[in-house]
């Protein structure tokens, strides 16, 4: 790989030996332009223009490369060109700090298509961290974002932001401190979020309005809620389906929420290792949750109302099986949302491994759900499970509870593996 | 006759030292300097050439209380295509060009302006390419920004107050960021419901529109145009002034092809449906931009809709638009808070 400095100096010498070979020129640009070059960013006066100028004049195939040391930043910064790696020395090494941001809605913004990111940190960004949009193709590898000043509501939303995006991978990374997700995919594509550590954020991991995603080898701990895969309505991408959660550990998540009001985390109570809303097709498996105080792993129906015609607020299709579950339900708390409260009411204190609210449309609480939409639960004997039937509900049974977890025993069917080309 | 006007045309191009410099337009590489371009007959007075026709917005975008100054460069015997509800379709080499500046004094327009970018879009073979350049101290050159640049400007206001701006000058990214549908890089504001005003030309006042046509810049434009109105224009209906208000403000990223498609928040004119324009709007991904409340918009309750909440802020990770704004604007605040007053459940 040819390594071309930013610094001037080499740019003149190496020219002033291109002079006397002037007539080689067409066949050099043809050479340089198959050979990636490397661009290097190192600390001192006007980072941020340069280093925003390298990200704009950078060229398909070209490394980027940010020197270890702290960068502190005043503008978001932003690329969008396609295939070019951007790369630091280490998420504790290459430091851009954000907290004396005057503009930008985010540390940095990727708009382009096949990026790789990996190893630097993005500290104190006044909205979201690391936002990607649109991508086909995005990389994030052992990179950091995190809010120094522990959970506060002022901190950004998301550590890491993927949005309408394909082939997205997250690995080896870690996001601490967001005031709704660290690490969020949305309206998205062929995911894998792995390898990676996710800790007090108001929630850990969340996959949302996404297909086809794989969660798995992450640990979740000190978060409001741990791993979260949601639906929501009036969205260009809905219908979540097709996600795995699988050898995770979302454990001792026991921050207090701390999301803004209005945001739909902002109704996850403190204490829940795993929630499922409003998707099908996630198989749930090999995970251990423990130490979250409201319950373990819920299953739920979005309970807002909504008229968009075109959205399914219920889940189907799930499939739980081999997980392990530690010490769950210490300590409700009962008050945020409605999960815990409705939970710990109607357990009468009880609370159990998994909570289904038993929620399905009109038709099917009457003459029952389709066989193959049906909850499969394959867990150990001693594993405790609580829904409510929502007939004996409306009928105004006094205790209108099951907790059979035999009656959810069913044959597994493993949904396949994503894959992601070159990954 | 073809051949002929080819001919007359060379002629032209070969001895107007004045024309402007069609082929830095479509060149692959943006020049320095602005005045490379030439399509000032003076830069620092912001005369251009008469090919470069001047022409004004409806309603404008807000960026920080800055005046603009407007132009377009169609090629000759070129024109531009009238489409339905969009832009303009410019031939290849056209050029809009918007000089940003503020007044040294509002009230006294003889003491001078300070001009601050003059921002490009140029139409190349491919598509558009945006690019801005910062004008120096002496107000007698622009450099190009392919990383954008700070400028801390100053001005005083009509109520003699003076005022101080942290001004950004866009980078290339940041261009595309509102410039953008469907991934590819758009002008946002010459459409024809948007140009369909009167205005004082060189040679008398004439509807842009007609006055294009005649210019031979554009192939048609439609004789029925369901048009924005100017927001600032009180004796208009505070609806159609609103709606004209976030249609050119939010509604190239907040619509179903811009950037902002995913919040399923659509502010662009032709939206109709209640809760993609926010009344009852859940936020999705709005973090701390939600500032503890819970819709973006409350019928009746400006104090409990986040839309509002957004447009007054000045901090980064909460303000709308994301970017070209550092300062709240005031009057068109005033004016959504009154709608939203009026707006019943």
């Amino acid at each position: 790989m040819k390594i071309i400095s930013l610094k001037k100096s080499k740019n003149i010498s190496s020219l002033g030996i291109l002079k006397h070979y002037i007539f080689l020129l067409p066949v050099l640009f043809l050479i340089t332009n198959v050979f990636s070059k490397e661009m290097i960013i190192e600390p001192g006066e006007n980072a941020h223009e340069r280093l925003q100028e390298a990200m704009i004049l950078m060229e398909e195939g070209d490394i980027l490369l940010i020197k270890s040391g702290y960068y502190s930043f005043e503008d978001g910064l932003s690329l969008d060109i396609d295939g070019v790696t951007v790369i630091g020395e280490g998420m504790d090494k290459t430091i851009l700090d954000f907290k004396n941001q005057q503009s930008g809605a985010q540390g940095l913004l990727v708009t382009s298509n096949k990026v790789t990111l990996k190893d630097f940190a993005i500290l104190d960004a006044k909205g979201d961290a690391l936002k990607v949009i649109g991508a086909d193709g995005i990389n994030m590898i052992n990179l950091r974002t995190e809010w120094t000043g522990g959970p506060k509501s002022t901190n950004g939303a998301y550590g890491f932001y993927p949005v309408e995006s394909e082939d997205v991978l997250i690995d080896g990374c870690v996001a601490i401190g967001a005031s709704d997700a660290g690490i969020y995919v949305g309206q998205s594509k062929n995911i894998i979020v792995r390898n990676s550590i996710a800790q007090y954020n108001v929630a850990g991991i969340e996959i949302e309005n996404s297909y086809y995603a794989d969660v798995y080898n992450n640990l979740a701990s000190h978060n409001t809620g741990g791993i979260l895969i949601f639906d929501l309505p009036d969205l260009p991408q809905q219908g979540g389906h097709h996600i795995r959660v699988f050898d995770n550990q979302s454990i001792d998540n026991d921050t207090d929420n701390f999301a803004p009001e209005g945001n739909i985390v902002g109704e996850v109570p403190r204490g829940t290792g795993i929630i499922i809303m409003a998707n099908s097709d996630v198989e749930v498996f090999n995970n251990l949750m423990s130490g979250n105080g409201t319950v373990n792993l819920s299953i739920v129906s979005y309970s807002d109302k909504t008229d968009d015609p075109n959205y399914y607020p219920h889940p189907k299709r799930i499939q739980v099986h081999n997980n392990t579950y530690g010490p769950a339900g210490f300590d409700p708390d009962i008050n945020t949302g409605e999960l815990a409260k409705t939970l710990f009411e109607i357990s009468d204190g009880n609370m159990p491994d998994i909570f289904w609210d038993g929620v399905a449309p009109l038709s099917q609480l009457i003459f029952g759900q389709p066989e193959e939409e049906k909850l499969i639960i394959s867990e150990d004997e001693n594993v405790t499970f609580l829904t409510i039937s929502a007939i004996k509900y409306m009928m105004g049974f006094s205790n209108p509870i099951l907790t059979d977890i035999d009656e959810f025993q069913g044959v597994i069917n493993p949904l396949k593996p994503i894959n992601i080309e070159g990954i | 006759m073809k051949k002929v006007s080819k001919f007359l045309m060379a002629i032209l191009l070969c001895t107007n030292i004045y024309a402007v410099n069609g082929v830095l337009i479509t060149a692959d590489t943006f020049p320095n300097k602005l005045s490379d371009f030439s399509f000032f007959k003076d830069a620092s007075a912001q005369i251009p050439h008469d090919d470069v026709l001047p022409y004004e917005l409806i309603s404008t975008l807000f960026s920080d209380y800055s005046y603009k100054q407007r132009w377009v460069y169609v090629p000759k015997n070129t024109k531009a295509q009238y489409k339905e509800d969009w832009v303009f379709d410019f031939p290849e080499g056209s050029a809009l060009i918007k000089t940003f500046y503020y007044p040294v004094d509002e009230r006294d327009p003889e003491k001078g302006k300070n001009l601050l970018e003059t921002r490009l879009l140029l139409r190349k073979e491919d598509g558009w390419e945006a690019v801005s350049y910062a004008w120096n101290e002496e107000q007698n050159e622009a450099f190009k920004k392919v990383a954008g640049k700070t400028i801390n400007a100053a001005w005083t206001d009509f109520t003699g107050v003076e005022k101080n701006v942290r001004y950004r000058v866009p980078n290339v990214n940041q261009c595309k960021e509102c410039h953008a549908a469907d991934d590819e890089i758009t002008p946002i504001g010459p459409k024809a419901r948007n140009i369909n005003k009167d205005l004082e030309f060189k040679d008398g006042e004439f509807n842009q529109l007609a006055y294009w046509m005649n210019r031979q810049i554009i192939d048609e434009y439609p004789l029925e145009l369901t048009s924005p109105v100017d927001w600032t224009d009180t004796n208009q209906d505070i609806n159609d002034r609103v709606r004209s208000y976030l249609d050119i403000n939010c509604g190239h990223c907040h619509s179903p092809t811009g950037n902002a498609n995913s919040t399923g928040l659509y502010l662009h004119l032709n939206e109709s449906r209640e809760t993609h324009l926010g009344i009852y709007k859940k936020p999705v991904a709005t973090g701390r931009g939600s500032g503890g409340m819970k819709y973006s918009i409350v019928p009746g309750k400006p104090e409990e809709s986040i839309l509002l909440h957004r447009m007054i802020s000045m901090d980064p990770g909460v303000m709308m638009p994301e970017s070209g704004r550092a300062l709240t604007h005031q009057e068109a605040v005033e004016m959504v808070k009154d709608w939203i007053l009026l707006l019943k459940d």
